[in-house]
């Protein structure tokens, strides 16, 4: 199984990623640079966090119209997974293949913490391995971290299942103030209506070594590493 | 001003691009500026927006510049989820 982690001018979790899904793992794992025009022959694309282009303009905003992003939209639109983490989320909003936007955060705040999530729906590929009723502990770090989205577009989000991840308090109650940025309806995580491409603010990839203080994050990558496992198919006779 | 077939060509001509958040979306800058403004003791404020000012110069005629750029502000300069704009051209 192998990934491809993008790598923009301004990107600074991609190497976090590539030691998660190479060390942790024990994936193959390459990085792309954003001029290139083909995701090659990997399996997942990870679109990892920083500051792509500076966050000039609006997060993401420029990032989306790199050669590689055109290769990314016509990966998940034959079905790859794609899965965009903070900044990564953020250009998916941007390039039109997740829905909504991430706008500033409701404090003004940049916000630098672990927060508690819960999953809202177990059937997604990444989400599908963590355990029923298991809170994760996973670090944000974010300016502009707001889900925001149309009515019209939460409805749709709420009837598909589309929501994955949820902010929630230490005890797992979905309250305001476990709210770290003013998400609509605690929104930390989504997937699109066909559950390839998906993106989240909080950092599973920090998350991922108990060095690091929480190994909740490796469920998330365990998820799309068994949804990704070839079908067993039946034995030759 | 050059005179090319009937079209008039301007050199550098000054557009404006405003954006500003879209009602339904919260602008913490706004409220925050809002708030200040009432504290200095600036009386009579309803509401506070804070968007984006963009200044483009262009080479071409006006209503080629004009059709460009909306195509431009649609998909790059603006986002329609979250922003309205709109384009105001220097005389």
């Amino acid at each position: 199984m192998k990934f491809a982690v993008l790598q923009f001018p301004g990107s600074n979790c991609d190497q976090d990623c590539v030691h998660v899904l190479r060390s942790v793992f024990g994936c193959p794992t390459e990085l792309l640079w954003h001029k290139e025009y083909s995701v090659g022959d990997a399996d997942a694309v990870f679109i990892p966090g920083g500051f792509s282009y500076g966050d000039y303009l609006r997060t993401g905003s420029i990032a989306r119209f790199s050669p590689v992003m055109g290769a990314v939209k016509e990966f998940a639109d034959n079905g790859g997974h794609v899965f965009g983490i903070c900044n990564g989320f953020q250009i998916l909003c941007e390039a039109g293949m997740l829905p909504g936007a991430l706008i500033r955060n409701r404090s003004l705040q940049f916000r630098c913490e672990h927060v508690y999530l819960q999953t809202a729906t177990h059937d997604s590929p990444f989400t599908g391995q963590i355990p029923e009723g298991k809170n994760l502990r996973i670090p944000i770090a974010h300016g502009e971290g707001n889900y925001f989205c149309d009515d019209e577009t939460l409805q749709s989000l709420e009837a598909n299942n589309q929501i994955l991840f949820q902010y929630v308090d230490a005890e797992g109650d979905l309250t305001d103030h476990a709210n770290p940025n003013g998400s609509l309806a605690n929104i930390a995580g989504i997937c699109n209506a066909k559950r390839n491409v998906a993106g989240m603010m909080p950092h599973p990839e920090r998350a991922a070594e108990a060095a690091l203080g929480s190994t909740d994050g490796r469920l998330i990558f365990e998820s799309l590493i068994a949804a990704l496992k070839p079908q067993s198919t039946l034995a030759p006779a | 001003m050059l005179s090319l077939g009937g079209t008039a060509f301007f050199e550098g001509m000054k557009a404006k691009v405003i954006i500003t958040p879209k009602r339904a979306v919260l602008d913490p800058q706004g409220k925050t500026v809002q708030t200040a403004l009432e504290h200095m003791g600036c009386a009579g404020v309803r509401e506070v927006r804070i968007g984006k000012y963009i200044e483009i110069e262009m080479d071409g005629d006006r209503e080629t510049v004009e059709a460009q750029l909306s195509e431009y502000a649609d998909k790059f300069l603006a986002n329609p989820n979250i922003e309205d704009y709109r384009l105001v051209f220097e005389d």
